[in-house]
């Protein structure tokens, strides 16, 4: 099953190494991660995007809190939560092609951030599962470059992760 | 005033009372030996090679309770450590890893003798630290000895460039630290912990099962007190030794995949497990599917939260130091007039002394070829049980495991985790200097020991008068007994050709040698051994090849699933 862990850690050097080693060293998935300073800037926080069976989910959360520069670690898939996702997209954007691109870029709620006379340059903010959506709906041959950021996430009302 | 980075290391390990300090010189750390040589608060044991330093480190704090703590150059000083600081990892021996690094300005730029030692010790370490700015030097030692001791323990690496070791710096030592992302939970939850004794107590065939934890804790008197009130029967892993008495009526030998019938028997058909300090791990329970077809109720004590449900679900989890936790387990049994029903528990004592009667650790006495465990067995006789014994990794160290009887804590000392042969040799030098009048023997094989041989020179240097048993078989034994077992005999690389002379060797080396062939001179072997107090006696004895290390449950097979001695 799929998972989405955020964690925060101490935002020094090396952190982000323990973690993905910690992942590569275990066999654990890792589906997607971001990581960027908080609001107080000696901590990041950290969002991976991983699968596996609560067993192996629990071990994730356990050895991921083993880490001495890992402050705390939340499984935002246990409760209620936000998932968002940027990605952008270039899609070809010529001929007959160009406005439905924009038609459909409307509808998913995408802005267009960048013109050329041949190509638009979609930016688009949603779940994971949207932006997969987005992609499919656009024919495959259209698609000239795409770069997501992976998820991020927090919890919904009073779900709060500091320290 | 200010002091160099050098300065202010060997300050803060005499601020935190290390007495000796295990390295090899070199390039990068030459501020630092420097100022080790201004002082003699600190000394230094110069090994042959940094693995020899890392496993000496090692030795020292598993026998001693201390620090271990080692010192090493740069680049190759580094990669020769990792071997023994990813074994002293595996057992969590609290050390303390000091390397030198090249200038802060030329790491990154393939310098000389550089590597990325951080990169390549983190999987290794429990934390390391790059040292960039001389004023954060004495915090980063202070953390170093923090982690490495608490929690659950393990080794600590400090990577010091050059350019640091040489700036200066106010010094002050803190008095303690604290990091907000490090807090171990170490107290046992109340409510667990009596969940846990009311199983006990209703338990009627009940198993406790213990581990390096409970070394490690220094939690074997209270072990000891709570098995011997509950009257259960009790085994040790490989690592556990010495955590409960082995002469002890109650101890059912070591378990596992070379334990006891009746210790593997009984873990399986037990109706309530008591795991302390252990972790379930591959070696000890063999298949986890097979293992947990059984129905039982375990209770699992440990420091480390990520070491319970890993491979075994458990039912009571108890997180935190375990030699607290089982105080209050043996404070609460005490305080209530409940104790386990005696009738049940009566008859499965007689089921495992039927099992037993098995007596799965017999070995032909007659033989006219040197057995192995016979020379494990006089060891045990002349040094009345009380030696401090290391080993290397092999057939010779599950000998030892198995025929001498460890009755104290930290007197067994192998690599039970990373299994790392050559770790005898030079972790007994450690072992020595902690306890300089104690016996200290190191139980290997012909294969192993050649691989860290040359510490033989460092005993000579510190004038260590160990005992070295060499169990000589000519083959890799346990490579040997895979192959016999499983490879259909054929034996790939397995028979050392061209040995040394080992007692020449020895005597190269300025120690004692003895060669032994004979059953009947092994005692007299021992015994003339011993005599030499200031000695260092290496014993060569020339054992029967084709013996084997019995019971043997077979990788990936259930815990029952042995193979006895008598099958073959």
């Amino acid at each position: 099953m799929r998972h989405i862990l955020s964690i925060l850690v101490e935002n020094e050097a090396g952190a982000l190494s323990r973690i993905s080693g910690l992942f590569s060293a275990r066999g654990y998935n890792i589906e997607s991660l971001t990581v960027a300073p908080t609001e107080d800037p000696t901590m990041s926080r950290m969002t991976i995007v991983t699968s596996g069976s609560d067993d192996v989910v629990e071990q994730i959360t356990k050895q991921l809190n083993k880490l001495v520069e890992v402050v705390k670690v939340v499984d935002l898939t246990e409760g209620n939560h936000i998932e968002r996702e940027l990605m952008l997209v270039k899609v070809r954007a010529a001929g007959k092609d160009r406005d439905e691109m924009k038609r459909l870029a409307d509808i998913f709620r995408g802005r267009i951030l960048d013109v050329t006379d041949k190509s638009y340059t979609i930016e688009l903010t949603g779940t994971g599962s949207k932006l997969d959506a987005f992609l499919q709906a656009i024919e495959p041959g259209v698609i000239l470059e795409t770069v997501r950021t992976g998820a991020s996430g927090i919890g919904r009302g009073e779900r709060i992760l500091r320290i | 005033m200010q002091l160099t980075g050098a300065e202010i290391l060997i300050r803060c390990l005499q601020e935190e009372g290390v007495d000796y300090v295990f390295g090899y010189p070199g390039g990068a750390v030459l501020n630092i030996y420097d100022e080790l040589f201004k002082q003699n608060k600190v000394k230094h044991v110069l090994v042959r090679h940094e693995q020899g330093a890392l496993h000496a480190a090692d030795g020292y704090s598993r026998s001693s309770q201390k620090v271990g703590v080692a010192l090493v150059t740069s680049g190759p000083g580094v990669t020769n450590a990792v071997t023994g600081i990813a074994t002293a990892y595996m057992d969590s021996i609290p050390m303390v890893v000091i390397t030198g690094q090249v200038p802060t300005n030329a790491i990154g730029q393939d310098a000389f003798q550089e590597c990325d030692t951080v990169g390549i010790t983190r999987p290794c370490v429990k934390h390391n630290f790059l040292v960039k700015d001389v004023r954060d030097l004495a915090v980063t030692v202070k953390k170093a000895f923090y982690l490495a001791t608490t929690g659950r323990p393990g080794p600590v690496l400090v990577d010091i460039p050059k350019d640091v070791s040489q700036a200066l710096a106010e010094y002050s030592y803190p008095k303690t630290v604290t990091l907000r992302s490090y807090n171990p939970v170490t107290k046992g939850h109340a409510g667990q912990i009596k969940k846990a004794v009311q199983l006990l107590l209703e338990a009627k065939r009940p198993m406790v099962y213990t581990g390096g934890g409970v070394v490690l804790n220094d939690a074997a008197e209270s072990l000891t007190r709570l098995v011997r009130l509950l009257g259960f029967p009790c085994t040790n892993t490989l690592m556990g030794l010495g955590g409960f008495p082995a002469t002890d009526p109650q101890f059912t030998g070591m378990l596992g995949m070379h334990g006891t019938y009746e210790s593997n028997m009984a873990m399986q058909n037990c109706d309530v497990l008591l795991a302390v300090g252990a972790r379930f791990d591959d070696r000890v329970i063999g298949n986890p599917a097979h293992f947990y077809r059984a129905d039982r109720k375990i209770i699992h004590i440990d420091i480390d939260p990520s070491s319970i449900s890993k491979r075994v679900k458990v039912d009571v989890p108890i997180v935190g130091y375990v030699r607290d936790v089982l105080d209050e387990m043996v404070k609460i049994v005490e305080s209530s007039p409940a104790r386990p029903d005696a009738a049940p528990l009566k008859s499965w004592w007689a089921q495992i002394k039927e099992w037993q009667r098995k007596d799965c650790l017999r070995y032909d006495r007659d033989s006219k070829l040197i057995k192995p465990q016979l020379v494990v067995e006089k060891l045990y006789e002349i040094t009345g049980g009380d030696a401090f014994i290391t080993s290397d990794v092999g057939q010779h160290q599950m000998w030892a495991a198995q025929y001498y009887k460890f009755d104290k804590p930290r007197r067994w000392i192998n690599s039970g985790g990373l299994g790392t042969m050559g770790f005898g040799l030079p972790a007994a030098m450690g072992v020595q200097l902690a306890n300089p009048h104690a016996p200290v023997v190191c139980v290997t094989g012909e294969a192993s020991i050649q691989m860290c041989i040359q510490e033989l020179s460092t005993c000579k240097q510190y004038h260590l008068p160990i005992k070295v048993v060499n169990l000589n078989n000519r083959y890799m034994g346990m490579v040997r007994q895979w192959q016999e077992f499983f490879y259909g005999n054929r034996y790939a690389e397995s028979y050392m050709d061209a040995l040394p002379d080992f007692v020449k060797l020895a005597e190269a080396y300025g120690h004692v040698g003895m060669k032994i062939e004979k059953p009947g001179d092994v005692e007299g072997a021992l015994r003339e051994a011993f005599a030499q107090k200031e000695r260092l006696v290496f014993l060569d004895f020339i054992t029967d090849q084709t013996e084997n290390v019995f019971p043997m449950v077979p990788g990936g097979k259930g815990l029952t699933e042995m193979i006895l001695a008598e099958e073959l």
